[in-house]
């Protein structure tokens, strides 16, 4: 019997202002999947998760299906995703001192959703925060509930906002670029809590990145993607050993490693096509090594090459 | 947050030096007051008389010096035209237009920041388009226009409201209207502005990622942000509730300080234009003090320091 | 080989002003020594608030050190600002993190590439419009590039006219502030690989400053980890990271995310980025240090040689920290 995917995206389709950042994705989740999304900079990573949630402006034009649970969120009404969004899936994102609000203190902060999701009254939802302060391992909780952001660093920043999403108890937590804003070893810090709270709660996670590294150390599942569209998906283990796409060959080989003889980067030719300049058939055909004319015909179906590997060429 | 507040206090008397300074060497360029006073004609002991009298052939640094030690004792000096202590003049009149501008300064706010809040939560829909074009025309029409198109349209034409004087209330709405016209438009571009800054910020994503219903997040995450701006400008408008009406109580003849300092003005009435003027200057200081005191309390990353955790 | 540039002991204070009560006293560089040699790449690494971006500002005269000395090419550092300093930029130059930034909204890449040949009256009007067409053809750039302004580029076209720029004099040295940071990864191994060519094929030495220690370990030929404002461990970079002895070095190259499984277990720091007004007694890392001792607490370390030529400032450094390592 398979398992029902937590949550299920089908041709999801978003544009601003007539020009299309998302092409069409699909995409997966089970329960208890630690999923990690992977792109540069203007692949629609973020907006993918945006436009699930009901996040994006009012004038981004959205088309496709998001399922939570088998529940349909596109479209839903507001009131509904209100109460989805913190209590059932949570988002933290990239900057964390200007993610918070520097005119409340962070326990207020966290507190607000205790008593939106959770119903609590305020003593009952100070205590709660207190506790989850110090799950997520900020030192001195009593004290720092009443602090501001202003007054902590980016680090316990992150870690406040990790509290607020876990305050709700999710059955999934977004994060978007966690580590991007912080110090290489505060980085490592929170990467960590983030893995042991994921096995701790069984709450499945997806991480948005563009940094290679980070998405291997924390999730088991990965999904590529290049001008708005999955472009290779697979177990992580399996994507570092093997890649098939030649996007995600050639991420991997412009990376600087650590070990090992140096040798100059290979570097992926030419940049990203803007949105308004997509060339026709493969977004990708003009940048790629193992080109062939059929690739600028049409966009490459995304084809199982494998069990659970699926990548969108014609040549893998 | 003690530091703070002595700090800007010091600074607050610095600028009221500045300015009291500054008006004492205008005004002494300006022209002579003894030749204003009286005719060009008078014989010149007359003059040197007067001079005299008025302490007007001391050197002036002298004049400066005995100016300040007045102040520091109460005594603004006396009104050249009057006679009478100018302080006392001035005081007389400031009841009257308060009984504007403070009127004039509710409606100000009660009308232009919710009009904001309104533009920017409908940013671009024909009401904001609406509304930003009604708050430009406020301000941007000069008061004495408006105020005598008002009187034009409501004194004369419809005969409904008296175009001037003091009697009653009734013949007060016209002139607070027209302070508080101009008013509104500014504080209503200035919130719109500081609305749709912090709408945009990421905190409010955030609020709208954990659940908060948007009415909600707008009362209780963006509005408190958005206050500080906000207070700043309000307390610019603080500053002018004493002479602030000058124009419009010239135009509805309104008994007020601001008749009083065009009259001292043209009549080279130092003692009573140089009141004004520190009157002014304080309350302009003493509302940028408070505002200062305000913004303490709003914005807390402005107490204390910010040490890190 | 005499270095082109060298620092000796250099230290920077930033003294605030208060107008009632205690002046806060920033020590953002403390005592830091390092020489880059003509045609080598120096790297810096370190996190926000060690002062690797402050000795860059040191190296280039931007700012007079406190304490110590910069030497540029055996004579010292004029003070910046007087017309000996101004004619030092010819053969030196800088190169920030954030392109948009550097480069003037209004004026034309081409303009913008020429203008240190103006400034410094270097050839011929027509002799400036080859040299400004053959330097964007030396980073990579078309000639219809230069007659676009800055906001109609992407970011790594940006850089590289940045970078067209720092190179229009002819420099012998380029200081560059995390100059890949903002890049994405494809783009900035185009920099990378065109920043080592560049350096191959003119001999520029460089000042490489970065938090991200996998470019710095690509591009440089030695490397200066630094916390708090001194440099705790410096010397060939593939030893360093290999198998790094300072503490702190160990964290750093730990924390790093690497696809694929891990060689060693990871090492996660406790605590907070110091707070550089703030600095603590003794060793600056030992209130985070796994191996501190109460002498760390006391003794500020020397940065001493190890027999495989690296220098590391540790008090527990000659100690074997194998074993500690581990246990961490």
């Amino acid at each position: 019997m398979t398992e029902q995917p937590l949550l299920s995206i089908r041709g999801l389709i978003v544009a601003f202002d007539g020009l299309l950042a998302l092409r069409g994705v699909d995409l997966d989740v089970m329960p208890n999947q630690a999923f990690g999304l992977v792109g540069e900079s203007g692949c629609g990573k973020s907006v993918t998760l945006l436009a699930a949630l009901g996040l994006l402006p009012a004038s981004a034009s959205i088309q496709g299906s998001v399922r939570l649970a088998g529940q349909e969120l596109i479209g839903a009404p507001q009131t509904e995703l209100d109460r989805i969004r913190g209590g059932r899936v949570a988002m933290i994102f990239q900057d964390p001192s200007s993610a918070l609000n520097p005119v409340h203190r962070v326990g207020t902060q966290v507190m607000e959703v205790l008593c939106l999701h959770r119903g609590m009254d305020k003593t009952t939802a100070r205590a709660e925060a207190r506790r989850l302060f110090d799950w997520v391992g900020i030192p001195d909780a009593a004290r720092r509930l009443d602090a501001y952001p202003h007054e902590m660093s980016g680090g316990q920043n992150q870690r406040v906002m990790i509290a607020m999403a876990l305050a709700g108890q999710p059955d999934l937590l977004i994060a978007d670029e966690p580590t991007t804003a912080l110090d290489a070893t505060i980085q490592a810090q929170i990467l960590d809590l983030l893995r042991r709270l994921q096995q701790e709660t069984g709450m499945a996670m997806i991480v948005i990145s563009h940094d290679l590294g980070v998405i291997a150390d924390i999730c088991a599942h990965v999904a590529v993607m290049y001008a708005g569209r999955i472009v290779e998906q697979t177990e992580a283990r399996q994507l570092f050993a093997n890649p098939s796409h030649p996007y995600t060959r050639g991420l991997l080989a412009a990376l600087p490693e650590m070990t090992g003889p140096r040798r100059p980067l290979v570097a992926i030719g030419g940049s990203v096509p803007e949105p308004w300049a997509m060339p026709p058939g493969c977004a990708f055909a003009p940048r790629c090594v193992s080109v062939s004319p059929a690739c600028q015909s049409a966009v490459p179906a995304f084809r199982a090459i494998a069990a659970s590997h699926h990548v969108a060429c014609i040549e893998a | 947050m003690a530091r703070y507040i002595l700090l800007r206090i010091l600074r607050a008397m610095l600028s009221v030096v500045l300015v009291v300074t500054f008006a004492f060497v205008v005004l002494r360029l300006s022209g002579d007051p003894a030749l204003t006073l009286m005719s060009p004609e008078a014989p010149a002991e007359v003059i040197a008389a007067f001079r005299k009298s008025w302490g007007l052939d001391q050197p002036i640094w002298r004049q400066y010096l005995d100016y300040f030690g007045a102040i520091a004792r109460g005594d603004l000096g006396i009104s050249m035209r009057d006679g009478r202590p100018a302080l006392r003049m001035v005081l007389e009149r400031v009841p009257a237009t308060l009984a504007l501008t403070i009127p004039a300064f509710l409606l100000k706010i009660s009308v232009g920041v919710p009009a904001g809040i309104l533009a920017a939560l409908h940013r671009n829909s024909r009401l904001d388009r609406l509304l930003m074009a009604g708050a430009v025309a406020g301000f941007t029409v000069p008061s004495f226009v408006l105020g005598l198109v008002l009187v034009l349209v409501f004194a004369v034409q419809l005969g409904w409201l008296p175009s001037g004087g003091q009697e009653g209330l009734r013949s007060a709405i016209l002139p607070i209207l027209t302070i508080a016209l101009g008013g509104a438009g500014v504080l209503a571009r200035f919130t719109r502005s500081a609305m749709l800054e912090v709408l945009g910020q990421p905190y409010m994503r955030t609020a709208a990622a954990k659940g908060v219903p948007w009415r909600v997040a707008v009362w209780r995450h963006a509005l408190p942000n958005a206050a500080i701006p906000i207070v700043t400008v309000i307390g610019f408008m603080v500053g002018t509730l004493i002479a602030g009406a000058v124009v419009v109580e010239s135009v509805f003849s309104w008994p007020g300080v601001g008749r009083l300092l065009v009259v001292a003005v043209s009549s080279r009435d130092l003692a009573v234009v140089q009141c004004i003027l520190l009157m002014v200057s304080l309350t302009m200081v003493a509302s940028n003090l408070i505002v200062d005191m305000i913004y303490g309390v709003l914005d807390p990353r402005l107490r204390g320091g910010g040490g890190r955790g | 080989m005499k270095p082109l540039l060298r620092l000796d002991h250099v230290a920077r204070v930033y003294r605030g002003h208060r107008f009632l009560g205690q002046a806060p006293v920033v020590r953002a560089v403390d005592d830091v020594s390092l020489s880059v040699a003509p045609g080598m790449t120096l790297g810096i690494v370190g996190e926000s608030g060690c002062g690797k971006s402050t000795t860059g500002r040191l190296a280039l005269g931007l700012e007079r050190p406190d304490a110590g000395s910069v030497t540029f090419d055996g004579a010292p550092m004029p003070a910046a600002g007087t017309s000996a300093w101004r004619t030092l930029r010819i053969r030196m130059q800088l190169v920030f993190q954030d392109p948009l930034g550097a480069l003037d909204r209004r004026l034309t890449i081409a303009n913008q590439i020429g203008e240190p040949l103006r400034i410094h009256g270097i050839g011929a009007d027509s002799e400036r419009r080859d040299r400004v067409e053959r330097l964007l053809a030396d980073v990579g750039l078309r000639g219809d590039h230069g007659d676009r302004y800055p906001h109609e580029l992407s970011g790594g076209q940006r850089q590289r006219a940045v970078l067209a720029r720092a190179l229009a004099t002819d420099p012998v040295l380029l200081v560059c502030d995390e100059p890949v940071s903002a890049l994405d990864v494809s783009i900035q191994a185009q920099v990378i690989n065109m920043l080592a060519e560049l350096q191959a094929r003119r001999g520029i030495a460089m000042l490489f400053i970065s938090h991200d220690l996998k470019v710095v370990r690509q591009i440089g030929h030695e490397v200066a980890v630094m916390y708090l404002g001194r440099i705790v461990e410096q010397g060939d970079p593939d030893t360093i990271f290999a198998d790094p002895v300072h503490p702190y070095t160990q964290a750093l190259v730990s924390a790093i995310p690497v696809p694929g499984p891990r060689g060693r277990p990871r090492i996660v720091l406790r605590g907070e980025p110091p707070n550089p007004a703030d600095r603590p007694a003794g060793c600056p890392f030992h209130p985070r240090c796994p191996v501190a001792t109460a002498d760390c607490a006391q003794t500020v370390p020397d940065l001493k040689p190890l027999p495989d030529g690296r220098l590391v400032a540790c008090l527990r450094a000659d100690v074997d920290l194998s074993s500690a390592r581990i246990a961490a």
